[in-house]
């Protein structure tokens, strides 16, 4: 933990002392309602506390009280931007409670739709972090531009464009409509020039570099010991990335680099995104040539009734590891339900990235961690 | 680029070109633009909304196929919807929505007993989340997703809670608006039928075959108990 280095300033006739600001909910650096409880010496922040729950929904006790399949569209609202992921790590957890063989087709079109939502993800957090830097507008809607058409992809596919609810335990609830997969090669071509502009216009930013280099450092130590996973781990030099570590799904088929930083700072934490997007296009680009013909759903039981067992399914969202926890006990509904959300556990090392910086600049920092408050608080 | 100031300049280069572009290139636009979707799938331009004469947006535009509002009960047609209804209110769709906001009261004829539908049919669609869970789980293909979305109400209560009259809709008016969704499920449909079919006559067949061996078989068993019974008596 840093220690906070700070000295009130000693003046005579002038007297000086902390002030404690509370940052938030309805803060527009927040993402959502979060608040931050900052004690301030002049600019410098000096303590920080992160205060969350204002968008509780009692995610978990509700799994508990309804069938396994019902509680699928309930993963849809965790982190909202990614819905896919949401579905296929609960899904994954699911499947090893009854072991059902996912037939290859569907593991193509998993694989297609989880890298077209890392690329929603990464593409609006870039814009979001870059207005919270303060330009405001155009580089977000860029980005929303991008993003709108691999929306459109998500909507003719499963009929709508956040809350997909598309997986299901064995496979897909439909296929994809006839033409899809050539729309998506269309998107997928189009996207590194669009990521060459982008980078062009923002990468090598002096006011973007002297905003973010060297601001909010997470050291590899800290971010280990923190449990911090996903782009915010890769940034701070440690190259671990689920998709290659568990080679869940067919992930072992497809040549992709994993993209790590150095410093640990918000300008890694930036690029590291906007590295990743690339190999994403790798892995659709591979998908796309060698996705089969066939099913797409397993031989499901028609009444999920699991037999006891505890299971964990996890797989490498866009946040991080997004874990699903399942103990069932023989009946319909899970006896225990636990998500393991990336970006809170993200959130739990603000305080250390923040002690020390500037007020504006841990407006900064959240940005670059990545969170959505439906999965913080659930 | 190495001069001071050199990123923000060709960053500066890339808006303009953004901004210049928009005008002749429609992808560089931001703001909704429908031309790069395949032809026919949505309108290219939506025109004024609402539309002139009362007539709905959402009545003269095919959304994709698969798009998903609010669900709708269906029935084959005939003089009175009710006739065909193919919902049998077994209340499967009831206790599996997750938002639970499914409300049926199954009909009863005047000697109490069940007659197989719905009396009352009620969605709040004020908390239903367009899951289409509903859909899945109906063993009888009756409750399928509509794609009307003009449904907005000054009524926060009544007028956000689709009664069964409310929700019930042809089966053409399925096949309009998910052509292909609606062919594939009346294909299924009428393979299970037949499927189902076969097998009952199977089983009839069965049923008749085992009826006349046991016949026979009885009056093997008779005649035998006769002859030693004859045996006995001699
Ligand atoms: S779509 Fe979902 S929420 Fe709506 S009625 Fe059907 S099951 Fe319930
Ligand atoms: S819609 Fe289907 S599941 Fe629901 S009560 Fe009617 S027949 Fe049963």
């Amino acid at each position: 933990m840093v220690a906070p280095n700070y000295e009130l300033i000693e003046q005579e006739g002038l007297e000086t002392s902390l002030l404690e600001v509370s940052m938030g909910p309805h803060h527009p650096s927040t993402h959502g309602v979060f608040r931050m409880d900052v004690k301030l010496d002049g600019e410098n922040v000096v303590d920080l506390k992160p205060v969350f729950g204002y968008l509780h929904r009692n995610h978990e006790k509700l799994a508990e009280n309804m069938s396994y399949l019902a509680n699928m569209p309930f993963t849809d609202r965790l982190d909202y931007f990614n819905s896919m992921t949401n579905n296929w790590a609960y899904a994954l957890a699911a499947e090893q409670l009854v072991e059902i063989e996912v037939p290859e087709r569907a593991e193509y079109l998993r694989v297609i739709m989880a890298e077209l939502t890392r690329l929603v993800n990464h593409v609006s957090l870039v814009g979001f972090f870059v207005n919270d830097l303060g330009a405001l507008g155009t580089p977000l809607l860029y980005a929303f531009r991008e993003r709108e058409k691999i929306l459109d992809l998500f909507e003719q596919a499963s009929g709508a464009r956040m809350m997909c609810n598309y997986f299901r335990f064995g496979g897909l609830r439909c296929d994809v409509p006839e033409g899809w997969l050539a729309q998506a090669r269309e998107v997928v071509d189009q996207f590194p020039r669009f990521l060459d502009e982008y980078e062009k216009l923002l990468c090598e930013n002096e006011i973007i570099l002297s905003r973010t280099q060297g601001i909010g450092k997470l050291s590899r130590e800290l971010a280990v010991s923190a449990g911090i996973t996903g782009p915010m781990l890769r940034a701070s030099g440690v190259a671990y990335d689920l998709r290659k570590v568990d080679a869940y799904g067919i992930y072992d088929r497809f040549k992709f680099r994993v993209p790590y930083g150095e410093e640990g700072d918000c300008y890694d934490r930036f690029m590291v995104r906007m590295l990743e997007m690339r190999e994403s296009l790798q892995i659709l680009k591979q998908a796309l040539d060698n996705i089969p013909e066939g099913e797409i759903m397993g031989k499901a039981p028609r009444v999920f009734k699991p037999k006891p067992a505890e299971v964990y399914g996890r797989i490498e969202g866009p946040k991080g590891e997004l874990g699903f926890y399942l103990i069932a006990d023989g009946t319909p509904k899970p006896y225990r339900y636990r998500v393991r959300p990336p970006s809170f556990i993200n959130l739990t090392v603000l305080r250390d990235m923040c002690l020390g910086q500037k007020i504006a600049d841990a407006v900064v920092i959240l940005g670059s961690i990545d969170i959505v408050l439906g999965e913080v608080d659930r | 680029m190495s001069f001071p100031g050199g990123g923000i300049f060709s960053g500066m280069a890339v808006t303009l070109r953004n901004f210049v572009g928009s005008y002749f290139d429609p992808d560089r636009l931001t703001t909704n633009d429908y031309s790069w979707r395949p032809v026919g799938k949505l309108p290219q331009s939506a025109g004024e909304y609402p539309k002139e004469g009362g007539e709905q947006l959402s009545d003269t535009t095919t959304v994709t196929n698969y798009s998903r509002n609010f669900p709708m009960l269906l029935h084959d047609g005939g003089v009175s919807p009710m006739d065909t209804i193919r919902c049998v209110a077994c209340q499967i769709c009831e206790r599996e929505c997750p938002p639970q906001c499914i409300y049926i009261e199954k009909a009863y004829d005047e000697n109490g007993k069940s007659i197989k539908s719905p009396e009352k049919f009620d969605i709040d669609v004020s908390v239903c989340m367009s899951c289409q869970i509903c859909v899945e789980v109906c063993p009888f293909d009756a409750i399928v997703m509509n794609s009307q979305f003009e449904l907005s109400s000054p009524d926060r209560f009544g007028g956000l809670l689709l009664r069964r009259d409310d929700l019930l809709k042809s089966n053409d008016y399925y096949h309009r608006i998910h052509p292909e969704e609606a062919a594939a499920r009346d294909q299924r449909m009428a393979e299970e039928k037949a499927a189902k079919e076969a097998k009952k006559k199977a089983t009839a067949e069965a049923a008749k075959k085992k009826a006349e061996e046991k016949a026979r078989a009885e009056a093997e068993a008779k005649a035998q108990e006769e002859s030693p019974g004859n045996e006995e008596t001699s």
